[in-house]
């Protein structure tokens, strides 16, 4: 009984350490509003010009548009997660941090927990925009294209985490967005359906996460109700994201050279 | 005097027994130079004992070695009782980097109530938090400073900030990494006095690393390190008397000049 009272109680603690993380993050975020004006209005206003560009084949902007949906959340995240990590190693306060009571599964869920919010937000704020405004035609719900969103801001967070173990510096962290996110933007069925590249190309793009995030999103443009393929997916792409939180996770050291 | 000490189980005030450090033999690796080499010292608890010796010569890799962030470390080396960088040590002890480790987009309190959460988590230990944090704010004098960005302090107001971060909850021991650094004579003295008042009045020991041999006369003892090996382990007092110096640095130039003839001599006999 004492060791079950003991065992929640550690787990109530672990928890609030990771929303005092994300609270945190938040907090850094809020004195730098440039920053979150920029993730939240970037998306929307890349909708708004995708929409003219498109002004004669709607169908195209159906198409094209949802998958943006899926890729813009990705995309800032990934930005976002692999400077913030950057430079919370490069400051010492990892460090400091790994040398005081918190798990690395704490922060890392305290740096998705944040990220996730503003993803939410952020997605929230295109969907409604493209859906409402734009005439963006979704035959499915579009809380299951927010869900999808969420999902694939996770992935973003997770790769940023990850490939920020790899940068000695903002400059190869910013690098790192064409390394990891542009074959998988060209991969992804955003410019020419999988099935139409060659067959090595598309074998490549079966293992690719986005490929997932952009089918799940085309899955709900065509289907009025969830697809056993969007199922499949969206498992997929919330796979990938927790396979590479773990990945993220290992490269947290405590001890370093 | 036993009698007493049982009645009154070790609190903060009445040091535990046992050194708050002990190390021997321990060595640590970097690539495959040997940062530190075989050495060999206790570190008596409720007392400030400084960690001397020029820049590169492994001070440190020392104390991350003791704070358990350092990597390669072979040996012995006890940290209050357990093994050094055991996961119950990590509450115990406070860390300052000789850069300072605090968010810079975020203001004094915000800092140091995030780090707070961390020690001591929890929505029924807020109060127990606040007060920490205030008290902490206020030991290194910023607590007019409280809500500006750590980010627009000067460069030793903010060390002032990691050091505040380290005094949360109250650690017994105290690892603080070049903590004078670059600070006017007047705030040095101050912060020196706030270490006498930890090891005294909360029974803190504290591990203090210097190049400036000037700091030595405020120390109770010291260790004396050159080139990743202990040269002394020792109070001023005796180190000066051993050595016939007037001060602290004249006894250390003694015993680097005696180091070095003894390995020429070693040499020699070798041969």
């Amino acid at each position: 009984m004492t060791t079950t009272t003991a065992d929640a109680t550690g787990r109530t603690l672990t928890y609030s350490r990771s929303t005092a993380t994300a609270a945190r993050v938040l907090r850094q975020l809020r004195h730098d509003p440039r920053t979150i004006a920029l993730m939240l209005v970037i998306p929307c206003l890349m909708l708004l010009l995708l929409r003219y560009v498109f002004d004669g084949s709607p169908h195209t902007f159906d198409a094209i548009g949802a998958s943006l949906l899926g890729i813009f959340p990705l995309i800032t995240m990934f930005l976002v997660t692999s400077i913030a990590t950057l430079r919370e190693r490069t400051s010492g306060t990892l460090e400091r941090l790994l040398a005081m009571p918190l798990g690395k599964a704490d922060l890392i869920a305290g740096y998705a927990l944040a990220f996730g919010g503003l993803a939410i937000v952020q997605s929230a704020l295109a969907t409604g925009l493209a859906v409402w405004f734009l005439g963006l035609d979704v035959t499915g719900s579009p809380w299951l294209l927010l869900l999808v969103a969420l999902l694939d801001a996770l992935l973003g967070t997770a790769l940023g985490l990850f490939v920020s173990a790899f940068a000695a510096s903002e400059f190869q962290a910013v690098q790192f967005m064409p390394a990891v996110i542009f074959p998988q933007l060209l991969l992804c069925g955003l410019f020419t359906p999988r099935p139409d590249m060659h067959p090595v190309l598309e074998a490549i793009s079966d293992v690719l996460p986005m490929s997932y995030a952009v089918d799940g999103m085309n899955e709900v443009l065509r289907h009025t109700d969830m697809t056993t393929t969007f199922v499949r997916d969206a498992l997929v792409v919330a796979g990938c994201a927790l396979l590479v939180l773990g990945l993220g996770a290992a490269t947290l050291r405590r001890r370093t050279a | 005097m036993m009698n007493n000490r049982r009645a009154h189980p070790p609190g903060p005030h009445a040091p535990a027994p046992g050194p708050a450090v002990h190390a021997d033999r321990l060595t640590v690796l970097r690539g495959a130079r040997r940062v530190l080499r075989d050495v060999r010292f206790t570190v008596p608890r409720g007392q400030i004992t400084g960690l001397l010796g020029p820049s590169g010569c492994g001070k440190s890799t020392l104390m991350r070695a003791i704070v358990g962030t350092q990597a390669k470390v072979t040996g012995t080396l006890e940290v209050l009782g357990r093994p050094a960088g055991s996961a119950p040590l990590r509450s115990r002890i406070g860390y300052v980097t000789q850069a300072p480790s605090v968010y810079a987009d975020l203001t004094i309190r915000q800092n140091l109530h995030y780090f707070a959460a961390i020690l001591d988590p929890g929505r029924a230990a807020a109060d127990r938090r606040d007060h920490d944090v205030t008290r902490a704010i206020a030991d290194v004098d910023l607590t007019s400073h409280a809500d500006s960005l750590a980010g627009n302090l000067s460069g030793g107001q903010r060390n002032r900030v990691s050091l505040a971060v380290a005094l949360l909850g109250t650690p017994e021991l105290l690892v603080l990494d070049e903590p004078t650094v670059g600070l006017d004579p007047v705030l040095r003295r101050d912060l020196w006095d706030l270490f006498h008042r930890l090891a005294a009045d909360r029974g803190a020991t504290l591990l203090v690393s210097s190049h400036v041999m000037d700091e030595a006369e405020r120390c109770h003892r010291l260790l004396l390190m050159r080139e990743g090996e202990l040269l002394a382990d020792d109070t001023p007092e005796a180190l000066r008397t051993r050595t016939g110096a007037q001060t602290v640095e004249e006894a250390f130039l003694h015993l680097v000049d005696e180091a070095t003839a003894q390995r020429t001599a070693g040499k020699e006999t070798v041969r």
